[in-house]
């Protein structure tokens, strides 16, 4: 085995970015995002319950003020509100935190998903990475919950940049769309020339043992694992997929067929999410071994991000021991 | 006040057929929600008869007055109310909750595009329609939005975070109408959760308050008339109802508050109570009476 792999990713200082929010959050990439794009599209307004200065629309409440709307801390009322708002042809933006949206999944389910409005719900405080307000806050369930309702687009930009594209692409999609947003300060890992596709995984680094694929704060890890690996002559390859539904199906086919076993990594419980939907489309189509890296099945707690990656198994390390085990099985079947 | 009344009379027999084309589809389906499409037969005749302007294809989405129906289980008298303004044919009723038929057990607007939105999980309606009626004030509509709850909804918490959203954005293109029948599925609302007192608790959500007998026609137009006229409020009319309107067996009682399947003697008597004569019964009974209605 060679470590074939050659990054594809940004050098730190490496090129322009779009709108220029290098070393934000995702949630402060993408409130900058909605400014940006404001001038360009008329026809979004943004929906917040009392916490914009936590999911980054605070930055378009100021600019926009007219095309602010304040909900109060009433989820339910506001999502499902937000359908009906769509539904005389403006697209609401719904932002809070994950949990939040679980709280009003129903909500999302039958007064925009059933419905098939045009509304894009945008959950920050994702996962772990949430940090130290605990696991109150901290969902690891919002995949799960939102993959499962039909025609329901499901995203996880990794970086910045990605928030800022997926941002215009959703906005230029007919249809509902959930998406992560993330709390922490995030590693730019995508380079000036990435370009997002809503249901397209990227391949950013080649690699010919092993496929990691993974989305949000976890691809970062992911390239960490690949280091690691290669140190030890093992060539992975790593995946973003920031599109957990649809799936990019043909994508982890291929992957499937060149390397042969996978490791999913995700922040967020490993029943429901990224995981599971690699699994689905694995099992159907080209059997072969996966190793799940995520929050297994228990709730998290207070802590910085990243000393509860490394308490609950999510860093660059763990991912490439998972990525060994999966080779191990790969070479007993 | 004869010619008052005289001037109500087409609605009055309008709802006579929304009553009886409700449990004409609540028949010919085996189940649904009967009290309910009763009680509220009246308001929803008025409200289809006089109000609202249903979504067509080519319908302007911001200068329509919009109805929602939030009680999402009484579809069965909106559904009738569609077949008597022209916009499905009767016989469309006949297929209410079959495989394949555009009339969902609870309101589908994919299905169905003449409905404003999907409802059925109560609280929902009521919170889309004041989402409407934001987005219709945003783009500087002068259009209004009505959504009728029922009183066991308004045990949805959702229900009041709405009510003080509207309250809060002073939406007065925003008109409620609660179906105030006092039962809900199990048993009455005071035993299940009481609701009282509705009228101060909507004003002090600051909503104007309207109560009337919401079977008297008379009534039903001042109120919404008055509604109109309200400025820097949303307005609540609480319509005392009966469940089960119109026919007696039903009346009053928790046990047609549905899903229940209708018996053929019991749609006999029924149809009878809302002067069907009796050579036309076997037509309801058979649906042949509207195989002829292509619309």
């Amino acid at each position: 085995m060679e470590a074939s792999g050659k990054t594809t990713t940004a050098e730190p200082n490496a090129g322009p970015l779009l709108i220029g929010t290098s070393g934000d959050s995702l949630r402060e990439a993408f409130g900058k995002a909605l400014v940006q794009l404001a001038p360009k599209y008329s026809n979004f307004v943004v929906f917040d319950a009392d916490i914009a200065g936590g999911t980054g629309v605070h930055h378009f409440r100021k600019a926009y003020p007219h095309r602010f709307f304040q909900f109060g801390i009433a989820e339910q009322n506001m999502m499902a509100a937000a359908g009906g708002f769509a539904s005389t042809g403006v697209i609401p933006f719904v932002t809070t935190f994950a949990v939040f949206c679980l709280r009003a999944q129903e909500q999302a389910r039958l007064s925009i998903a059933y419905a098939r409005r045009n509304v894009k719900i945008v959950a920050s405080h994702p996962g772990l990475d949430t940090g130290p307000d605990g696991a109150s806050a901290q969902a690891t369930e919002d995949l799960a919950a939102f993959r499962a309702i039909p025609g329901m687009v499901v995203l996880s930009p990794a970086d910045p940049l990605e928030i800022e594209q997926a941002t215009e692409a959703i906005l230029n999609y007919d249809g509902p769309v959930y998406m992560r947003s993330g709390r922490s300060k995030t590693r730019r890992i995508l380079g000036a020339d990435y370009r997002f596709e809503i249901g397209k995984g990227r391949i950013l680094r080649e690699g010919s043992d092993v496929t990691i694929i993974a989305c949000g704060v976890q691809v970062a890890r992911a390239l960490d694992a690949a280091d690691l690996l290669a140190v030890d002559g093992i060539s992975a390859r790593v995946v973003n997929m920031s599109t957990i539904k649809p799936l990019d199906r043909e994508m982890v086919v291929q992957c499937a067929e060149e390397t042969g076993c996978f490791v999913t990594a995700e922040d967020h419980n490993i029943h429901g999410g990224l995981g599971s939907a690699v699994a689905e489309v694995v099992v159907q189509n080209r059997p072969c071994p996966i190793e799940m890296i995520g929050v297994r099945d228990t709730f998290g707690e207070s802590g910085e991000p990243d000393e509860l990656a490394e308490k609950y198994g999510l860093t660059g390390s763990y991912i490439a021991a998972a990525a060994r085990r999966a080779m191990g099985r790969k070479a007993r079947t | 006040m004869q010619s008052q009344q005289t001037d109500f009379s087409k609605f009055e027999d309008l709802s006579k057929r929304l009553r009886i084309g409700s449990l004409v589809a609540i028949y010919h389906a085996g189940s649904g929600h009967p009290g309910g499409a009763l009680s509220a037969a009246d308001l929803m005749s008025y409200i289809s008869g006089r109000l609202l302007a249903w979504p067509t294809s080519n319908g302007n989405a911001l200068t329509r007055d919009r109805f929602v129906l939030s009680k999402g289980h009484a579809c069965p008298v909106l559904y009738a109310a569609a077949a008597e303004s022209g916009i499905i044919p009767h016989r469309m009723l006949l297929t209410f909750r079959k495989l394949g038929s555009p009339l969902q057990g609870h309101p589908h607007v994919l299905d169905a595009p003449w409905v404003e939105t999907s409802t059925g999980s109560l609280g929902q309606g009521f919170s889309a329609a004041i989402g409407m009626a934001l987005g219709l004030r945003y783009q500087h509509s002068k259009a209004r939005v009505y959504a009728m709850l029922g009183d066991g909804e308004l045990q949805e918490g959702e229900v009041w975070e709405g009510a003080m959203c509207a309250g809060h954005y002073k939406l007065d293109n925003l008109c409620v109408v609660v179906d105030h029948n006092k039962l809900q599925s199990d048993d009455s609302n005071e035993n299940i959760m009481g609701v009282e007192p509705l009228r101060a608790k909507w004003e002090a959500f600051r909503w104007h308050v309207i109560e009337i007998d919401g079977h008297d026609f008379q009534q039903i137009n001042a109120a919404f008339t008055e509604a109109k006229k309200i400025s820097v409020k949303p307005t609540v009319i609480i319509a005392n109802t009966v469940k089960g309107r119109g026919v007696s067996f039903m009346e009053g009682s928790p046990l047609w508050h549905g899903s229940v399947k209708l018996r053929d003697e019991e749609l006999v008597t029924a149809l009878s109570e809302l002067g069907v004569s009796e050579r036309l019964v076997g037509g309801y009974l058979d649906g042949s009476i509207w195989q002829d209605d292509n619309r």
